[in-house]
């Protein structure tokens, strides 16, 4: 019997009994659609924290205290200066340090509690940051502590509504200290989307008004502290050997041979943790719906056992008329194949169908984004298709070893 | 071209040995048409089922056009079964979702047969079914059915028709029809044509009579004067 006869006959049996097939099929429907709609949102959602974090700049690196002693941090502004140096440290490009504030954050009758950042110039730059409106901070405002801010569009938004806040007045308070007038100067552009790594509820003013008017801690030799330095490579290329010009040059100052009281890492290396978790987690997901493909393939066992028990004089027929055990074999192999690869095209369309449909919508107060890869796509179908395979040939076999006497018998 | 020398079958039942068929030795020449006649636990259709290789003898020898079938594995017996041996059932045996094209189509479509569709046709007419090729067999009679699965046997043009009680569901107009083929499909295309039959009436229509008995052929003698069956019932195309 050739191919093409064999592929006839099998979708005829198929056809004869249309609930049972589309029954049969379901399992794999549901199965790969489920595979490919929960792959491609766990996809969607590593795309956005990839393109959230690539778009902070992917030659940045941040240096943060390790935090060991009693202390806290023990970086200080002089670490910061000491790594703008041609000599020592050629591959570095430009230094941002920071000092990290929680505070509240009043203009008019509205308030609003947020992060308040110490920073320099340079810190725009670092972080890829553009402004919405106004000016950044300047050198001269940082010499002279002079008490502006820049607000994130999201503060702005709260403080001032559909207002112009530059020029507009804002009290900022920390713990400690009392709060203290700052004239807005500019509004951050707005990031949006996932929370991570965007400074949209920021504010931000010149380091030196950070710890000269809000607070401030003091290292045991009387040097301010920062909570992180941040630092852009002069190239993608020359990540690495920034870093090892960086650990030199702390170490040095910091005096330490062996462990660091810092911490040096790249946006790259952010990237890829988190890449790692993500697909670690999308992995786990695309298992669990994974497992729905077996169930499905135990349903095709299931039919394609019910289906030669209610088929035996058949095959009694065939085999009297001369088909070989092969022949009956690659008949129900084929139609338990021709299943699950339907079953398989046809969850890939809902599949691809539902990844669709949920892409930029907003669900229970998230929104997700849906990356459908042509892989997952294949990779489902092929799937599907070796569990047909694999299913179908017990129950295959099963027929091809009847004897045509006992079959033809078969009442 | 069938020789079969002493052959035994014997079936397990359980803890007993049941020897359905005990030392039978029948030579069937080519063009012959006989039939093989015993009540029912005789061992007729066992006999039927070694000689359409549906089934391997016990012990004894069995050759086929000289080939010794005993030697054979299951995709052999399934190769003479598909090219040297057409099949007539009591119960047709007819695929439900074929129409009567497909259902003749069968065989040759496992023997990778050229011009199927001419001969599987050219069979349907030779039965005078050649207007029913695409009724299926419940839109057919019982004679009608018949004629499908003789029209199946003899499309593949098998070297010998066994035909096991082909007449035993039908009424004697349809039995006339059926036993009129065979004999024409003898006396002109020189098919060799095996009945099995438990009545004596269909038996007397062949050349031959071949009496079984608890597993032994007790009797083997031509028939003097064979029955023609009627003519008028095969032209005329009724069912």
């Amino acid at each position: 019997m050739n191919p093409f006869e064999v592929i006839v006959t099998a979708i005829s049996s198929l056809g004869a009994n249309k609930l049972r097939t589309v029954l049969a099929l379901l399992g794999i429907v549901i199965g790969v659609a489920a595979v490919i709609s929960t792959m491609s949102v766990g996809r969607g959602a590593q795309a956005q924290v990839t393109a959230t974090i690539q778009g902070l700049g992917t030659n940045l690196l941040f240096v943060r205290p390790t935090g060991g002693g009693q202390g806290g941090s023990t970086l200080t502004l002089d670490d910061a200066y000491s790594l703008v140096d041609a000599d020592a440290a050629p591959s570095v490009a430009r230094v941002a340090p920071e000092i990290s504030l929680a505070g509240n954050i009043v203009a008019g009758g509205e308030s609003t509690f947020g992060q308040v950042l110490g920073i320099t110039p340079e810190f725009l730059s670092v972080r890829n940051y553009e402004m919405g409106s106004g000016q950044f901070i300047s050198g001269v405002q940082v010499q002279n502590i002079s008490e502006v801010a820049v607000l994130g569009p999201e503060i702005a938004e709260t403080l001032f509504g559909f207002r112009d806040p530059v020029g507009q007045s804002v009290r900022i308070g920390t713990g400690t200290g009392s709060a203290r007038h700052f004239t807005v100067i500019g509004v951050l552009e707005s990031r949006g989307g996932s929370p991570f790594g965007n400074l949209d509820s920021y504010a931000l003013i010149p380091i030196t008004t950070a710890y000269y008017r809000l607070e401030s801690q003091r290292t045991v030799q009387g040097e301010v502290t920062i909570g992180s330095i941040n630092v852009q490579a002069a190239d993608v290329d020359l990540i690495d050997a920034a870093i090892s010009e960086i650990d030199t040059i702390l170490r040095l100052r910091h005096r330490i041979t062996e462990t660091p009281d810092f911490t040096i890492a790249s946006q790259q290396a952010t990237i890829d943790t988190l890449t790692d978790t993500q697909e670690t987690f999308v992995v786990f997901l695309g298992v669990i719906a994974g497992i729905s493909l077996l169930v499905g393939g135990i349903g095709i066992m299931n039919i394609m056992l019910v289906s030669v028990t209610e088929r035996i004089r058949e095959i009694g027929i065939r085999k009297a008329m001369g088909a070989k055990k092969r022949d009956i074999l690659s008949q129900f192999v084929l139609e338990a194949v021709l299943l699950s690869f339907g079953g398989g095209l046809v969850g890939a369309v809902c599949g691809v169908g539902v990844s669709r449909f949920v892409d930029d919508r907003e669900l229970g107060g998230q929104t997700f984004q849906t990356v459908v890869t042509g892989d997952i796509t294949i990779l489902a179908i092929v799937v599907s298709v070796a569990i047909g395979l694999f299913f179908g040939i017990y129950p295959a076999v099963r027929a091809s070893n009847l004897h045509p006497i006992e079959a033809l018998r078969y009442e | 071209m069938i020789d079969l020398k002493d052959v035994t079958k014997v079936y397990r039942m359980g803890e007993i040995d049941v020897a359905a068929l005990n030392g039978v030795t029948i030579r069937i020449e080519e063009g012959e048409l006989m039939s093989i006649m015993g009540p029912s636990g005789s061992g007729k259709s066992t006999l039927m089922n070694v000689l359409g290789c549906l089934d391997a003898p016990t012990s004894g020898t069995y050759h086929f056009e000289g080939q010794d079938v005993g030697s054979l594995n299951d995709n052999g017996l399934a190769n003479i079964r598909n090219r040297k041996i057409g099949f007539v059932f009591q119960t047709y045996n007819l695929l439900p979702r074929l129409t009567a094209l497909g259902n003749v189509e069968l065989p040759m479509l496992y023997g990778n047969k050229k011009n199927r569709r001419r001969r599987a046709l050219e069979a349907l007419d030779r039965v005078g079914l050649g207007d029913r090729v695409n009724h299926r067999p419940t839109e057919l009679s019982g004679g009608q059915q018949q004629r499908v699965g003789i029209a199946r046997a003899l499309a593949k043009e098998p070297s010998v028709l066994l035909a096991d009680e082909p007449s035993g569901n039908l009424d004697s107009t349809s039995s006339q029809e059926i036993m009129t083929i065979l004999q024409k499909l003898n006396s002109e295309d020189g098919m060799t044509v095996v009945i099995v039959t438990h009545d004596s009436d269909v038996a007397n229509h062949t050349r031959r009579v071949v009496s079984v008995r608890d597993g032994v052929v007790v009797d083997d003698s031509a028939v003097a004067a064979p029955v023609q069956a009627g003519r008028s019932a095969w032209d005329g195309g009724r069912g």
